[in-house]
């Protein structure tokens, strides 16, 4: 079977691999990269936790042709914390409670980086719009809205807010 | 962050407020794992040359396998093996049989006939997954397509589709002699003809699939010394490693079963079904083999919670009280039993719900239909039966024009009052959890009812004995299916009536299977019935006890309970040494005097039982 | 198995076409179709340079085949299509998801092809050619070569009205879309996901021809399932969706235009 070789920057880092031809992307990014963050619950786009960065924003690597990437920027959950520290949302998470089995968490916590990226102060609303592509079973979702405003503030130095419920 | 509000003043007096941790916000002792990403799942173990398997499925609900053609999918580009239901050494289960509940009813793989859409009849196992699905769709069954069945109340009509053989008349065999589970407490005819209402209703809840992210898969792959590795999100390691043992013939000490991480579950990943796929393809190819389902299977062929009847019918005083209350329940599970059998006995011994209602009786039919078979979820065999009784309570506040949450606290069971499965209930406290629902709703309710407590007012003597019981015969293993009986709810026709007071104390739980339950129950400290139909009870003549129980005189209160070993009329009683049911015809009983003694091992407890018809899959090696 | 072929060109790629292949857009639906395995392709066909953007004359406006949901969305001169584009999936599904694929969409997808519809859009195919996008609609099953753009005049301010209706928000698929164009004279009423294609609610337009009246529009509202053939899905009966049909078309005139 013919491999593609496709090169990219994996978080820091630069990739150069080989795919299988129709490979989507989350296959060669755990498999063939070796980064076992994204996770594969559907392979059809609708639960959103493959959810990784393509150039700074949210694409599904379960939908994404992975020779598709060459020569851009991917990032996922392995790349969010800088060296020993954690990432604030990383932390917000583990604080609030907003992963109970963890497999939405990855996709979970893309998809918030590149809201807070973007949109650095969230509503409430947009947070909500910015996961929504993302499925979680466990939670009931209102710990997770409450991490990534609890994140956002920290991030913005202000005291987090209580978490409305 | 935490919303959750403790009231502590209720029942304030009952524990020591040392609470440690409950009330305090706590950090998940795996959550650093998952927002890094590095928590394994089963699908995070890599595995050089890795192969994957894939299952070829049914087009059809109901269907004969004519013939199967697999040498096209052989010579597709890099498939290993193609297998069918001859490979698999030991190809039929019942989920339970491990806890020696059940009759041996599903393949693994099927064989000569489909029972549900997506029921599995061949698998290929090849290098990359796509080439797995390519082959899988170059495989060629012919099938001769047979009527089928989705509703469980025809499945159970005569007439209707024999689904499978080992259940010919679609309904699971209770104790051996009943198509159906039965509940029996008062007299609810009586009650009903004593009543001012009448409130009927039918509840209908849909399968509900448990859709955890991750959906289920296991990898397999051979370890040193001739035994294999397992890597699941199985939510029940020990089951599926049994399950495997026993479908792949091999001593479970050869299985090496890592599990513990699954993302999500909620009783979907029970089944051990993609367990011993993979395990089988390992041992076929002598290598790792991925087994997974995505997302469409996982649907479609991941069992869910099953569908479930419901039939309520009520009789109400004009001041609300229920004094009797009669179910006839239908559960769907699907093309084979799995776990809805037991589900149902747990659902038997939760009605009828919360109250104290004197008179109850229920028939619940487990039904085969050609649906996906059904599974556990959170709430195993309460939710639907919840969900009909709580709506019920509504329909019934309405019929006689009372506030519902006031119907709640007056119906409401209290400590000591005694449930229809014969325990008297403790701990009681659905009467706090009305007044404070009312409270946070803004929703009135008169000064009486805020006054009530759980805690008074119950176990009286009429609200704490085990009433006066009309008992019937009806609905024996396979009479439905020849037209001898047509109705489904509790008979009106009892044949019998058990006098008040003396029975149910054997009675603790669902009658034994078999012998071996019963070993395992003795061994645990629950007593109960002899497998083995004793000889038919004297026939019953009517007894001269008052017809009401909630006025039934002398009852023993709960704290003099009766002798042990009394006989229910459809259990009989464990020890034959013991006296069998009074004589009817005697006086009203006398109870014996002294408590029964406590429980106490004649051995000491030890785990790994070795005696002739236990389960073989606990230990190391199968005998059977 | 199955085989990627990369071309340059949206005229190369529609060269490259034939017996199994297929163009591979945004691809949320076609690498669907590749990870489960769909046998009816075995060869992906791709175009590194599509026509992307917004590009808006004297004449009208002209939006690449290429275009995502989430460039619409960064485009002011399409303002009127922003309220389409933010219903389509989550924010990553409209980060890939182009206008192209979605002129191909079965039910239950499709919202933009409704607002296209609605639109008067013209579809231009890779080799020039155009037509418009009820007949495009009618032949997208068996067309040859590749859709390059679709150019559309701009709507008068305030005539464009569109209403999503899904179970779950904020991100959910249709249980049906509707959209207006409501110019007196020639208004537009199209339903999506009431019928196998996006499609024109003609005796509803006949009543609204003479203006948005209370009384255009019940009369609009009683015969506006007139024509539709909607489905049974996993979202709705077909019986639910002709009942449901006449109130979301009154809500979507009521709540006034979205641009
Ligand atoms: C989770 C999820 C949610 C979704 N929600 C919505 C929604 O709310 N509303 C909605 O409308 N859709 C929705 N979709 C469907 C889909 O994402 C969109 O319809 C999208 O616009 C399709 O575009 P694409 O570029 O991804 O198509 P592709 O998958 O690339 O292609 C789809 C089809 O169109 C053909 N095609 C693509 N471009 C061209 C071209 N230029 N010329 C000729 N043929 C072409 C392809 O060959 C293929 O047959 C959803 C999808 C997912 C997975
Ligand atoms: S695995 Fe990609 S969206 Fe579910
Ligand atoms: S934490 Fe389990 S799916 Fe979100």
């Amino acid at each position: 079977m013919a491999k593609t070789p496709v090169t990219f920057t994996l978080n820091d880092a630069e990739a150069a691999l080989f795919v299988d031809p129709g490979a989507a992307l989350v296959d060669v990014l755990r498999r063939g990269a070796g980064d076992l963050t994204p996770k594969q619950g559907c392979a059809q786009g609708t639960c959103g936790a493959c959810t990784v960065l393509i150039d700074g924003v949210p694409h599904l690597s379960c939908l994404t042709l992975a020779e598709t990437v060459q020569g851009r920027h991917v990032e996922t959950t392995s790349g969010l914390a800088g060296g020993p520290d954690l990432h604030p949302l990383q932390k917000a998470f583990i604080e609030g409670f907003a992963a109970q089995c963890g497999f939405c968490t990855s996709g979970m916590l893309m998809a918030a980086k590149s809201l807070l990226d973007q949109t650095p102060d969230p509503t409430r609303d947009q947070v909500i719009e910015a996961i929504s592509g993302n499925l979680c079973r466990c939670t009931g979702y209102e710990p997770i809205v409450d991490a990534i405003l609890t994140a956002a503030a920290e991030m913005q130095g202000r005291p987090a807010q209580q978490g409305v419920r | 962050m935490s919303s959750v509000e403790f009231r502590k003043d209720l029942f304030a007096d009952e524990r020591g407020d040392t609470l440690k941790e409950i009330g305090k916000p706590t950090i998940r002792q795996d959550i650093l794992g998952h927002v890094t990403g590095r928590t394994p799942y089963y699908d995070d173990h890599l595995f050089d040359g890795l192969l994957h398997m894939r299952a070829v499925r049914a087009p059809h609900h109901h269907a004969e396998i004519r013939s199967m053609d697999t040498s096209a999918a052989e010579t597709m580009p890099g498939v290993r093996k193609v297998l069918t239901a001859r490979d698999v050494p030991h190809n039929l289960n019942t989920l339970l049989s491990l806890i020696n509940f059940g009759r041996d009813d599903e393949p693994l793989c099927a064989a000569t006939k489909v029972r549900y859409l997506g029921e599995t009849v061949a698998w290929v196992i090849a290098d990359t997954e796509r080439q797995a699905r390519d082959a899988v769709a170059k495989v060629r069954v012919d099938y001769t397509v047979l009527p089928h069945v989705l509703d469980v109340e025809e499945a159970i009509a005569p007439g209707a589709p024999v689904i499978n053989d080992v259940y010919p008349n679609n309904t699971f065999d209770y104790h051996e002699k009943y198509d159906h589970q039965k509940l029996r407490f008062g007299d609810v005819n009586a009650g009903f003809a004593r009543a001012d209402h009448i409130v009927e209703a039918e509840y209908q809840m849909s399968p509900i699939e448990q859709a955890p992210i991750e959906t289920c898969g296991a990898i397999a792959a051979p370890e040193t010394n001739d035994r294999y590795v397992c890597h699941t999100n199985t939510q029940a390691l020990f089951f599926s490693l049994g399950t495997t043992a026993k479908l792949l013939n091999v001593a479970s000490s050869r299985l090496h079963f890592i599990g513990g991480t699954a993302g999500g579950g909620f009783g979907g990943k029970v089944d051990s079904i993609v367990e011993p796929t993979a395990v089988l393809g390992a041992m076929v190819t002598g290598k790792p083999v991925k087994f997974a389902w995505d997302r469409y299977e996982e649907m479609q062929v991941g069992a869910p919670r099953g569908g479930e009847r419901w039939r309520i019918k009520d009789g109400v005083m004009n001041d609300g009280r229920i004094i009797a209350r009669e179910f006839t329940g239908f559960f769907d599970s699907g093309a084979y039993m799995r776990l809805s059998p037991y589900a149902i006995v747990k659902a038997t011994g939760h009605l009828p719900g919360p109250y104290s209602i004197p008179n109850v009786a229920s028939n619940v039919y487990c039904c085969i239909t050609n649906r996906t078979p059904a599974t556990a979820m959170r709430g195993f065999g309460i939710t639907a039966a919840d969900f009909a009784i709580e709506c019920h309570m509504d329909r019934v506040a309405e019929a006689v024009g009372m506030n519902p949450i006031e119907l709640r606290i007056l119906n409401a069971y209290r400590d000591g009052d005694m449930k229809a499965h014969r325990r008297a209930a403790k701990n009681t406290a659905l009467i706090e959890c009305c007044q404070v629902a009312a409270g946070k709703a803004a929703w009135p309710i008169s000064a009486e009812a805020a006054a009530q407590s759980s805690r008074a007012g119950g176990g009286t003597p009429e609200r704490a004995a085990i009433p006066e019981t009309a008992v019937d015969e009806e609905g024996r293993i396979g009479e439905r299916r020849q037209g001898r009986v047509a109705h489904t709810a509790p008979s009106p026709q009892p044949t019998r009536r058990v006098a008040a007071g003396i029975h149910g104390e054997t009675h603790k739980g669902a009658p034994v299977q078999n012998p071996d339950m019963q070993i395992d129950a003795e061994r645990i400290g629950h007593r109960m019935g002899s497998p083995t139909p004793a000889a038919t009870p004297a026939p019953a003549a009517p007894v001269a006890a008052p017809a009401r129980p909630t006025a039934a005189p002398p009852a023993p209160p709960i704290a003099t309970p009766p002798a042990p070993g009394a006989s229910t009329p459809t259990v009989p009683a464990a020890n034959p040494a013991q006296p069998a049911a009074p004589d009817p015809q005697a006086a009203p009983p006398v109870p014996a005097p002294e408590k029964p003694a406590a429980y106490a091992p004649a051995e000491k407890f030890s785990r790994g039982i070795r005696r002739p018809g236990s389960s073989p899959f606990t230990s190391g090696f199968r005998k059977r | 198995m199955v085989e990627v072929q990369t071309c340059q060109t949206m005229a190369e790629a529609a060269a490259s076409l034939g017996e199994g292949a297929r163009y591979l857009g945004g691809g949320t639906i076609v690498m669907r179709q590749v990870n489960y395995g769909d046998q009816s392709f075995h060869r992906i066909v791709r175009a590194l340079q599509p026509e992307r953007g917004v590009r808006g004359d004297v004449q009208g406006l002209r939006i690449g085949a290429g275009t995502t949901m989430a460039d619409l969305l960064a485009s002011s001169e399409v303002r009127f299509l922003h309220p389409v584009a933010r219903q389509i999936g989550g924010p990553a599904i409209r980060n890939m998801a182009t206008l192209g694929g979605n002129l191909f969409a079965q039910n239950p997808y499709g919202d933009l092809a409704v607002a296209l519809l609605a639109l008067d859009a013209q579809v231009v195919m890779s080799g020039g050619q155009a037509q418009p996008m009820e007949r495009f609609l009618a032949e997208r099953g068996h067309l040859r070569g590749l859709v390059e753009a679709v150019s559309l005049p701009r709507p008068q301010p305030g005539t464009f009205y569109f209403r999503k209706v899904s179970r779950v928000k904020p991100k959910g698929v249709s249980v049906m879309s509707l959209a207006g164009c409501l110019r007196s004279g020639d208004p537009r009423v199209v339903f999506g996901n009431m019928g196998p294609a996006p499609t024109r609610a003609r005796a509803a337009e006949r009543a609204l021809a003479g203006g948005l009246s209370e009384a255009a529009i019940s009369a609009a509202c009683s015969v506006c399932t007139e024509g539709l053939a909607p489905a049974d899905d996993a979202l709705a009966s077909a019986w639910y969706r002709r009942e449901v049909a006449a109130v979301h078309l009154r809500r979507m005139l009521d709540s006034g235009a979205s641009d």
